[in-house]
């Protein structure tokens, strides 16, 4: 059994919650106690249905205001999977929640109420995904049952987001027709949509093949933290512990130590205390090395024969997540995986509108959900792969030195 | 399926000791707070597995409220002593003393609440700056809200509304002096991945977690058991049943189940028929109010 992680996006009322709560509800995932303290916040209902959409809203705030603020996760497993949902919210303003949810996404789910078709919000959320190269998508058509389960309505979004997916360059896009509030299409195919003949949602979820994402020809590994245990018997032990980004390492690999270009081979390569032969992506590893060599966390350890980019000069997409505007010339923090170094935004060249995707000039700041084309100046250089090759060698964070908040998701170019 | 492959157990695995490396390396005092529960032990062998074969570079911190099951706190000793630990317990009972707080009244007296100050005075007392918590988001609404690292002010405070974002696998422990971090490396495990693996990895647990001989009473459905803290009144009917515990909390405020489940085996194949979740079924003081866990957390518990 795997692990499959989505999100889900729509605007306020798609039926997001409502859907999420329905692939919860089907699938066996909602246990007695927590139906019965919805059924007791739904009593005051008049229609007497349970409140699916409750199943999701989680904090009392949000209840109150019948809205969701943040991203929560919810857990299912069925005999095949076991699905971890982002569950993002709709409004413009939490764009960077959004972001925070697709960032670990294999998948997405764009929720299309029938009645609206493709909306101003569809394509911002259609717009991260191809920004942050979410590898498949779902286009969930919902409320069929609001307009009579027209095949023609379905086939006229089908065209509209088409269009929307080539120009953002989508690959991998699976439309369905559901009725989250019914229960059509979600986990039993629907027996009133006859005209579809793809599978329900359920059945896509646990089916679509997520084997490739993960890339297994390229060596990348950051060092996250050195064992030196220095007790009488592991004297001489150095082990740089860390994840491995990408790729397959063998025990006698050449490799080069980044970014200070020292070259060495693999002496040991150790798993949760156990020595293997070989290690692989995203398999958490000790490493070490037949020479004695100053390494410290953030380095890179790569194969001789195939080197990512090391450079100080970067240029960047940044997603801006702040409330305080970025102003040309600011410095930051940035951390790439565990390698956290000084920065500068030397400049930013234009702003992409992400509804339209056009390039528009900066005018004063750049602010909260902003995003810009950059270029950053980093005090010492990183050792990544452009995000579009690579995402989780590409991708890196700005934070604020005077408040420690994360203030933009970076996308190396 | 290709030889390069991780299924869902040692994905869940991989990002916790993930964490836990992120944790050692970018905070200079952090610490691991034992409950005794299945989910600390767990933590306890991924954080043993993350720095193999050095030592957890990072003592255990144990809340103690006095109200603790004592199979629970042997286990507890012989655990710390085993994989080579600190062990650092502090108790409810000297706090409610030295501040003079007020002792929770009823049969069931929690000191759930008044955890929070003693682990408040913890934190201070040794200047922790991130507190590695076992919270799941699968357990309740607030958790499943709440970020990996959840940075806390200086009362350990949670505001839901400014969290930071966390984007891919980048974890931003940045805090100002007097702040700290909560840390949930198993947020994304559920209670039945716990079991799971803990059968997968021989992970020993505490007896109570399976099925003994143990005198209750019957409270609102749920069963107690006799100990000093919990006393029958003349009304209760005294029962002896055969029961494990699914959860290991205060003897005050955790209720039994009644179960045959003498081996892992057993017990997981209770919990995958069981259709009652995990603190619905065991914890007496969640269902106080329905939004209990947010504003515990807003007020700086775990």
């Amino acid at each position: 059994m795997d692990l499959l992680r989505f999100i889900t996006a729509g605007s306020v009322d798609d039926g997001k919650s409502t859907l999420i709560g329905r692939l919860l509800y089907d699938s066996k995932n909602i246990l007695i106690d927590q139906l019965e303290a919805l059924e007791k916040s739904t009593k005051n209902r008049t229609d007497g249905s349970v409140d699916l959409a409750l199943l999701t809203d989680g904090l009392r705030a949000e209840r109150e205001q019948g809205i969701t603020i943040d991203v929560a996760y919810r857990y299912f497993t069925t005999p095949k999977r076991k699905f971890i949902i982002a569950d993002a919210p709709g409004h413009v303003q939490y764009t960077r929640n959004m972001i925070t949810g697709a960032s670990n996404a294999s998948l997405i789910i764009v929720l299309v109420d029938a009645r609206q078709g493709v909306v101003e919000q569809t394509r911002r959320h259609s717009i991260i995904a191809s920004l942050l190269k979410i590898p498949h998508v779902v286009v969930a058509i919902n409320k069929m049952d609001l307009v009579e389960y027209s095949q023609d309505v379905f086939n006229n979004i089908v065209i509209d987001y088409a269009e929307v997916a080539k120009q953002l360059g989508l690959k991998n896009v699976t439309y369905i027709p559901i009725s989250a509030l019914n229960g059509d299409n979600i986990v039993d195919k629907s027996e009133i949509i006859d005209w579809y003949d793809g599978k329900p949602l359920l059945e896509f979820l646990e089916e679509v093949d997520t084997a490739h994402d993960i890339d297994l020809d390229n060596a990348r590994f950051q060092v996250q933290f050195v064992i030196r245990p220095q007790t009488e018997e592991l004297h001489d032990y150095r082990g740089y512990a860390g994840k491995i980004i990408s790729g397959i390492y063998k025990k006698g690999d050449k490799v080069k130590v980044l970014p200070a270009g020292l070259e060495t081979s693999i002496s040991k390569l150790e798993v949760g205390g156990r020595e293997v032969e070989e290690v692989f992506a995203p398999q958490a590893a000790v490493i070490q090395l037949a020479d004695d060599i100053d390494i410290s966390r953030g380095d890179a350890i790569v194969k001789t024969e195939d080197t990512p980019v090391v450079s100080n000069e970067l240029e960047v997409l940044l997603c801006w997540l702040d409330d305080k505007p970025l102003q040309a010339g600011n410095k930051y923090y940035l951390q790439h995986n565990s390698r956290l170094v000084r920065a500068v935004v030397k400049s930013i060249e234009y702003k992409l509108d992400v509804n339209t995707l056009q390039q528009q000039p900066v005018e004063g700041g750049v602010k909260l959900n902003e995003v810009v084309k950059a270029t950053i100046k980093t005090a010492s250089p990183l050792v990544y792969d452009p995000y579009d090759q690579f995402v989780v060698n590409g991708s890196a964070i700005l934070v604020d030195e005077t408040s420690n908040s994360t203030v933009a998701a970076v996308l190396l170019q | 399926m290709s030889k390069y492959h991780l299924d869902y157990l040692e994905q869940l695995e991989t990002e916790s000791i993930h964490i836990f490396r992120e944790v050692a390396a970018q905070f200079e005092r952090p610490a691991l707070l034992f409950s005794g529960g299945k989910d600390s032990i767990t933590m306890v062998h991924l954080a043993k597995k993350a720095f193999a074969p050095g030592k957890i570079p990072f003592p255990l911190v144990h809340i103690d409220t006095g109200h603790n099951f004592p199979e629970a706190l042997e286990f507890r000793d012989w655990l710390a002593k085993e994989v080579n630990a600190t062990l650092v317990v502090r108790k409810v009972e000297d706090t409610i003393k030295q501040k003079n707080l007020t002792e929770p009244k009823g049969k069931f007296p929690s000191r759930n609440w008044l955890q929070t100050y003693t682990l408040l005075d913890t934190i201070e007392e040794f200047k922790f700056d991130a507190c590695i918590g076992g919270a799941r988001r699968d357990e309740e609404k607030a958790r499943a809200k709440e970020r990996i690292f959840s940075v806390r002010d200086e009362f350990g405070q949670w505001n839901p509304k400014l969290q930071r974002p966390e984007l891919w696998n980048i974890y931003n422990g940045r805090i100002h002096k007097g702040e700290n971090v909560r840390v949930f490396p198993i947020s994304n495990w559920t209670e039945l991945d716990i079991w799971n693996y803990i059968r997968k990895e021989n992970i020993d647990l505490p007896s109570i977690y399976f099925a003994h001989e143990r005198q209750v009473i019957e409270h609102e459905g749920q069963l107690v058991a006799i100990s000093e803290f919990v006393q029958p009144d003349a009304n209760d009917v005294v029962l002896t049943r055969q029961v494990r515990y699914r959860t290991v909390g205060d003897m005050t405020c955790t209720a039994a189940v009644e179960s045959a489940a003498a081996n892992l085996d057993e017990v997981i194949n209770e919990i995958i028929a069981t259709r009652i979740s995990e603190r619905g079924e065991t914890r007496i003081d969640d269902k106080v109010t329905e939004a209990a866990m947010e504003d515990r957390k807003k007020n700086g518990y775990f």
